[in-house]
Formats: C-alpha cells, sequence, structure tokens
C-alpha cells in the first residue's frame, strides 16, 4: 500500500497505461534518475504523469482487459446456453439466462414501438455486459490491485465502468446507432428537417433550432456515458475512502456499501439500457 | 482520468459483442423460448380438448349403460312372460294329456267290465243248465232250450 492516503487515492483511481510518449520526453524512475527518450516509443506508463503526458495516443491495459473479459465471460455464457437451447424443460441455467432474455425482450417490447431484429440484442449486450463490468466493483479494491502489484504492474483499475474511456466507448456506439437510424428511417432530408425545423417550424428560428436539436443529440451519450461513469467512480472512492480507515471498522461500513451496491449495480446497468433503446426508439419516430 | 484510444477499442469491443450477441445468441435463445411457449399453449389446448371429449365419453358411457340396462329388463321380462306362458302351456298341455289317458282308461275299465259281465252271463247260463240237468237228472239239450237259456241270460 502506498505511504499516505493522498497517494493511496490517486494510486487507486489510475489506469494501467500503455502509450506513446513523444521523443525528446523526461522519464523519472523510481529512484529520480532522468533518461530522456531519443524518440518517441510505446511504453507502459510508470506514473499518473506520465500517462497524462501519453495524451490521446494512449489504452488503458486495466479497463480494456476486463471489459473485454466480461465481454467475453458474457459472450461464452450466453452462447453456450444458446447452443444447447431447448424447447423442452430448460436447466438451471438456461432457465436464467431465459429469465434475463425475457426480462430485456419484454423492456424492448414495452418501450420500442419500431421493427428492428437489432435492438434487442443489444439490449441485452449492453445490460448484461455493463452489469458484468459493474459488479467487478464488488471485488475488495485492494484485491486485484495488489496481485497485480505482485505480478510487477505499478497500477491496475479494474472496474471499467469507472473509467470515462469505458462508458463513453459504449455511448459512442449508442451514438452512432442513433445519428445511422435517424438517417435510415427519416431520410438525410428528413432527419436535417428535424434538426432544423423543430420545436419552431418558422425559417427564421433555424439556427436557435439546430442549436437546440444539436446540443439535445450530443447530450444523449454524453449524459449516458457520465451518468454511470460518475456513479460507479463514486461508489469505487467510497470504497477506497473506507479501506483508508482502521481495519477494526472497515467491514461496517464496507458491507452496507457493498449491499447498497446490490441495487445500484444492476440499476446503472438497467438505465443505461433503457435508455439506449429509449434514444433508439425516438430515432425511429418519424414525424 | 485522461480520454485516450481506449475509448475506440471499447467501441470496438462493443460493436463485436452486439454483433455476437445478435448473430449466435439472441436468435436461438428467443426461438426456443417461443417454441415452448407455443408448445404449452398447444398442451392446455389439448388438455383442454381431452377434458371435453372426457366428459362427452362419460356422458356417452352413462347413456349407453342407461341404455342397456333398460333393455336388459326389457329382456328379463319377455323373458319372464314367456316362461310363464310355455309353464301355462304345459300345464294345459298336461292336463289335457291326464284327462284324456282318465278317459281311456274309463273306456277301458267300462270296456273290461262289460266283457266280465258277458262272460259271468255265459257262465251262469251254463251253471243253470248244469244245474237244471243235475236237478232233472238226465241232460238237458242245451239246444233245444236255447231261447230259454238266452231269455235267462238277457235277465241276468
Amino acid at each position: 500500500m502506498a505511504g499516505n492516503s493522498q497517494e493511496y487515492i490517486a494510486h487507486h483511481l489510475t489506469n494501467l497505461t500503455f502509450g506513446k510518449l513523444p521523443e525528446g520526453y523526461v522519464r523519472q524512475d523510481h529512484d529520480g534518475n532522468e533518461t530522456v527518450l531519443t524518440e518517441s516509443t510505446w511504453t507502459m506508463a510508470h506514473n499518473g504523469q506520465e500517462a497524462a503526458d501519453m495524451g490521446f495516443m494512449a489504452f488503458h491495459v486495466d479497463s480494456l482487459g476486463w471489459s473485454l473479459a466480461m465481454g467475453i465471460l458474457f459472450c461464452w455464457l450466453f452462447r453456450k446456453v444458446a447452443k444447447s437451447a431447448t424447447s423442452d424443460q430448460p436447466g438451471k441455467l438456461q432457465n436464467f439466462v431465459e429469465s434475463v432474455v425475457g426480462f430485456v425482450d419484454g423492456t424492448v417490447k414495452e418501450t420500442f414501438h419500431g421493427r428492428n431484429p437489432l435492438v434487442a440484442p443489444l439490449a441485452l449486450t449492453i445490460f448484461v455486459w455493463v452489469f458484468l463490468m459493474n459488479s467487478l466493483k464488488w471485488l475488495p479494491v485492494d484485491l486485484v490491485p495488489s496481485i497485480a502489484h505482485a505480478m510487477g504492474l505499478e497500477y491496475f483499475k479494474i472496474v471499467p465502468t469507472a473509467d470515462p474511456n469505458g462508458t463513453l466507448g459504449l455511448s459512442l456506439g449508442v451514438f452512432l446507432l442513433i445519428i445511422y437510424y435517424s438517417i435510415k428511417v427519416k431520410g438525410i432530408g428528413g432527419f436535417t428537417k428535424e434538426l432544423t425545423l423543430t420545436p419552431f417550424n418558422h425559417p427564421i428560428a433555424i439556427p436557435f433550432n439546430l442549436f437546440l436539436e444539436v446540443l439535445g443529440l450530443l447530450t444523449k451519450p454524453l449524459s449516458l456515458a457520465l451518468r454511470l461513469f460518475g456513479n460507479m467512480y463514486a461508489g469505487e472512492v467510497v470504497f477506497i475512502l473506507i479501506a483508508l480507515l482502521p481495519f477494526y471498522i472497515q467491514w461496517g461500513l464496507n458491507v452496507p456499501w457493498a449491499i447498497f451496491h446490490i441495487l445500484v449495480i444492476p440499476l446503472q446497468a438497467f438505465i443505461f439500457m433503457v435508455l439506449t433503446i429509449v434514444y433508439l426508439s425516438q430515432a425511429h419516430e418519424d414525424h | 482520468m485522461n480520454m485516450n484510444l481506449t475509448i475506440l477499442g471499447q467501441l470496438i469491443a462493443f460493436a463485436i459483442f452486439v454483433w455476437f450477441c445478435m448473430k449466435y445468441v439472441w436468435p436461438p435463445i428467443t426461438s426456443a423460448m417461443q417454441e415452448r411457449e407455443k408448445k404449452i399453449a398447444d398442451g392446455l389446448d389439448a388438455a383442454n380438448r381431452a377434458e371435453r371429449d372426457l366428459e362427452l365419453a362419460q356422458e356417452k358411457a352413462a347413456s349407453q349403460l342407461r341404455e342397456s340396462k333398460e333393455k336388459a329388463a326389457e329382456i328379463i321380462e319377455q323373458a319372464n312372460k314367456r316362461a310363464n306362458q310355455i309353464v301355462d302351456e304345459a300345464k294345459d298341455t298336461a292336463r289335457a294329456e291326464g284327462d284324456r289317458i282318465v278317459a281311456a282308461a274309463q273306456a277301458e275299465v267300462e270296456q273290461e267290465v262289460n266283457r266280465a259281465k258277458e262272460a259271468l252271463r255265459k257262465q251262469v247260463s251254463e251253471l243253470a243248465v248244469v244245474g237244471a240237468a243235475k236237478i232233472l237228472g238226465k241232460s238237458v239239450d242245451a239246444s233245444a232250450h236255447a231261447d230259454v237259456l238266452n231269455q235267462l241270460t238277457e235277465e241276468l
């Protein structure tokens, strides 16, 4: 564990970053020795400053790795059931998977009134994947980072949805689908008309309408991503703060907070799913 | 909190997972679910139909049972009637036969009596002749006194 609490928190909130450091960059190792890079290099960041200096050309290896792992877990589990799906008496696992699928399908049918074979699988993927990524938060905050530390990895932050990149990646996908289906269903003309002539159907109001509609459009993915990120990040910070307390009162706060997350984790996954369905439903509505 | 290529990585992973789910996960599971729903609906229908059929069959069985009972009763009644008839007929025949036999026997007895009477008459006349001869001490010519004898015989 790092020395003082501030370092500890900062340490736990830094991702394992692999990225490109520019030419001439001055690196500092633990002992304070400085080395100057002779050319731009792709490397693992040794501290938060380096990670920040890498700019956009960097990957959060931990976020990506864990989200891929959770996504593959989802695909593997559901594919396993799908392959052996029987219309006779289902087994326990099939029963469970079917209840999830039925739940998502019901929500989609209630909310989405167009006809689109993509929406329901999309909603299922979002719900289960986000749920799995969120549920990594139930692991004790120090467990995985200390294992990673033992393996020589300085930073490790396992919850991909507590990383704004992770949630923005998802909502960007949703955003692209919104744009795609808006244009596909309404046509470019219809979509443009929607952007420029609502809510005030008058040529004079076009700039105002455009501003309003584009703002509304851009708010969708942003709010989607930031809501999930905010909830998960805040929860994570609280877990880290609790971990700073003396060990004999940790469980007294940790346990209720973890129990509270039984509500928060599925709820956030559900909200992300429902809002995605609603946004896509709006994209399909022709005025 | 650095924004970087992780977004793109996440976006690509998202696209792949959604594609995988849409292609390989969703269709088999939902089709299995729909198939089961259909099976259950069919099963319930069949159960309803079977119940109705059972009711009908029970009704039919009950009515058949009732009918056959009636028929059986009728047959028994007829049989009884017929039996009585036969018994009566037999009684009548027996009675007639008995009467006939009795009559025949009576006739025969009468005949026998007559015959005996006849024979006795004959014997009496002979005895009379023999007796007369004994009394007279000589033989009586039976033929000579035939008319007397005959008269005697008649009187007996």
